[in-house]
């Protein structure tokens, strides 16, 4: 009871500080400066129309390098710490036929679904991440609907480390042949707002993708196949 | 008045679901649900960046030749910025949920139980 | 204004949620109540004219954590109460 009431007057506390800094919070009536260089050269400088993605892929790439590090290094820590899957069980009771069929028949569409989405990063709404989310979504129903098919683990392997290789390939080329690491402009800005436009960002955004993609894929089916039965 | 505009609400929002998951953090004993509070409060953290970057009357960043001309953007859009790296931050948080949930099911199997209180083996 | 009823209604909702997600004494109901708050979170990013922060909060906060809570809850024993 003690406990309780002491507990509670701490998190007024700490919410009667946030207040006093939020309280006088103004909406501002004009973008700042760096938003507003961003806004008015992203378009003829990048070539993409989606601002977010300019932002996200060539004035702030080196964070997205850093982020698919972290989720490489988290994915390689879950899979250290988990034991395989050893021996083949048997299931007890089969599953119905109307479930198998109609997964066979969504996986692929979601998977379809995943790729547009980060192929068609640089013009609407969407990118790398969100198809990498897509993608791991398709995994996790083939996981729960086919048991009995196994997921090729070097398939899996072989994607992740081709999608990290190529993207950080593309930003040393745009050392040598643009401006600096990870400029876009290595491939021709092309047309605004077709498929093939915006340079180098639809290929980095693709790369991101597949990567973002298999590392959550592996995390979910490491979580899934482990042999950790308390016994 | 001025409490009731979009920002303001989603402010609120924000801080006191921040506040919710500050107390659950600090009173509950089972492993799981601390991991519950952290995931909470990773979701209104990133609710509360994203809210300071809307202007008033904009629309969204992305550029479409009848709807926000391209000479015309700076005066169209909200903020950029925040939203891009609250883009990072929400993968980089169900990354370090997975991890979590791992190191919680190894101390399940060495201690067999899932109280905070049973973990005494570094108390002298 | 109506923007601001519809942000007041899904606040209130994300509020009793995240009640729910503390105290409940059920395990598996305490995962879907933060599933629904990362949900309803994504539609307040629509209104706040985030659409690329719209899809990846519904796509990974209410599928994809979900999903990792309940593979680890099931290796748990079930003999052992869901407290």
């Amino acid at each position: 009871m003690i406990r309780n009431s002491i507990l509670l007057i701490l998190v007024a506390g700490v919410g009667i500080i946030l207040w006093q800094e939020l309280s006088v919070f103004q909406s501002p009536e004009k973008l700042n400066d760096v938003a507003g260089y961003y806004a008015k050269n992203g378009h003829a400088e990048t070539g993409a129309a989606n601002i977010v993605t300019s932002v996200v892929v060539t004035y702030r790439g080196f964070d997205t390098l850093g982020e698919v590090t972290i989720l490489f290094i988290t994915a390689t820590i879950i899979g250290f710490l988990l034991k395989g899957k050893q021996a083949k069980e048997a299931w007890k009771r089969p599953d119905s036929e109307f479930l198998i069929t109609a997964s066979q028949v969504l996986i692929p569409v979601i998977f379809l679904v995943g790729v547009y989405i980060f192929v068609n990063g640089h013009l609407t709404p969407g990118g790398g991440f969100q198809g990498g989310a897509v993608i791991a979504s398709a995994n996790i129903l083939w996981l729960s609907a086919l048991k009995n098919s196994k997921i090729n683990h070097n398939l899996l392997e072989f994607a992740e480390s081709f999608s990290g290789f190529g993207f950080v390939l593309l930003g040393v080329l745009g050392i040598f042949m643009a401006g600096g690491f990870l400029d876009n402009k290595i491939f021709s800005l092309g047309t605004f707002g077709t498929l093939f436009s915006a340079g180098a960002i639809p290929v980095i955004y693709s790369l991101i993708g597949l990567k973002v993609g298999s590392e959550l894929s592996k995390i979910v089916i490491d979580l899934n196949q482990t042999q950790e039965d308390a016994e | 008045m001025k409490h009731l505009d979009i920002e303001y609400l989603s402010i609120i929002t924000g801080v006191i679901l921040f506040l919710i998951g500050l107390w659950g953090i600090l009173s509950q004993k089972n492993i799981i649900k601390l991991i519950i509070s952290f995931s909470i409060i990773d979701t209104s953290t990133h609710l509360l960046l994203v809210s300071i970057g809307y202007l008033k009357n904009r629309t969204a960043p992305i550029i479409e030749s009848n709807i926000v001309e391209p000479t015309a953007a700076m005066q169209k859009i909200v903020d950029p910025v925040p939203q891009a790296l609250v883009l990072t931050a929400i993968v980089i948080g169900v990354g370090v949920t997975a991890l979590m949930l791992t190191y919680a099911l190894r101390l399940y199997k060495e201690k067999n139980s899932l109280e905070i209180d049973k973990y005494i083996s570094l108390k002298w | 204004m109506i923007y601001s009823i519809i942000i007041i209604i899904m606040a209130l909702i994300m509020l009793v949620m995240a009640f729910v997600a503390i105290m409940h004494k059920n395990l598996y109901v305490a995962v879907i109540a933060s599933g629904i708050i990362s949900l309803f979170a994504s539609v307040i990013y629509v209104i706040l004219a985030a659409p690329d922060v719209a899809i990846t909060e519904a796509a990974i906060g209410s599928a994809l954590t979900v999903v990792i809570f309940f593979y680890v809850l099931n290796k748990i024993r079930r003999t052992n109460d869901t407290k």
